[in-house]
């Protein structure tokens, strides 16, 4: 009973995700122009991000970003910003999943472009924002248990995959 | 010093540039700060490289920003999604 109640809830919140995602109808879809305009996204994320984030994003999609414990020993906890989707917060120790913020960053300036940002220009957003006032980013968004939009065995992997690649000589 | 704005289907939008140690240029950047802030945007300035890290700090007016930063970039607010 609970499980179909979950499996209800979680079909719920996909179709408003769909209907929140989906274009205006001013919105005209021009691959052409999301590629150059990912392209130029890419192109200033490079240039604002370490170089160790810029690569991590070409092979990956997704930045992960690391904050001290108290004691300034090591890592305490760790986002992994995901265009468009949201951000996952984990123990950087354990590898725990602790909860996902959902969080968006929407420009309805140009209808005809759609409301948003290129993917590279999303984490961009993310990590300036967390970077720069982490409190007020995290107050702003919707926090869920993990599970709620991504699923936790594709982050895992994620988590997974990143360590090999931090691992490689 | 550049003001950049993030935009969906452009990526960045270079809004201004200028020298904030010139008079006319500072007035300049300054107007298109604050039209950027009053439209509701965000605004962060990106820092140097040190140790391999790098850092960025949200601003609010632009006397927060450093007068040697290379860019100030706005983008949407957040909102919970």
């Amino acid at each position: 009973m609970a499980s179909s109640v979950r499996l209800l809830a979680r079909m719920h919140a996909r179709r408003a995700r769909r209907e929140r995602e989906r274009p205006s109808p001013a919105h005209r879809w021009d691959p052409g122009r999301e590629l150059r305009a990912e392209r130029r996204a890419r192109e200033l994320m490079r240039t604002v991000v370490s170089p160790e984030e810029y690569e991590m994003y070409v092979e990956f999609g997704f930045i992960r970003i690391l904050r001290p414990a108290p004691d300034l020993q090591g890592a305490a906890y760790g986002y992994l910003i995901y265009p468009h989707r949201p951000i996952v917060a984990y123990d950087a120790e354990t590898g725990e999943l602790l909860s996902e913020y959902c969080v968006r960053f929407l420009d309805g300036s140009e209808p005809a472009l759609g409301e948003r940002l290129p993917a590279a220009d999303d984490v961009l957003a993310k990590w300036m924002a967390l970077h720069g006032d982490e409190r007020a980013l995290i107050t702003d968004a919707n926090m869920h248990l993990p599970g709620r939009q991504l699923a936790p065995a594709h982050v895992r992997r994620d988590l997974r995959r990143l360590e090999a690649w931090e691992a490689r000589p | 010093m550049k003001l950049l704005r993030l935009k969906p289907g452009h990526g960045d939008v270079l809004l201004a540039e200028g020298d904030p140690e010139v008079a006319e240029d500072e007035e300049r950047l300054i107007e298109e700060f604050r039209r950027q802030l009053d439209r509701g945007m965000w605004a962060a300035v990106p820092s140097p490289e040190q140790g391999g890290r790098r850092e960025a700090t949200m601003v609010r007016d632009f006397s927060e920003v450093p007068r040697d930063a290379a860019r100030v970039i706005f983008f949407p607010p957040a909102a919970g999604g």
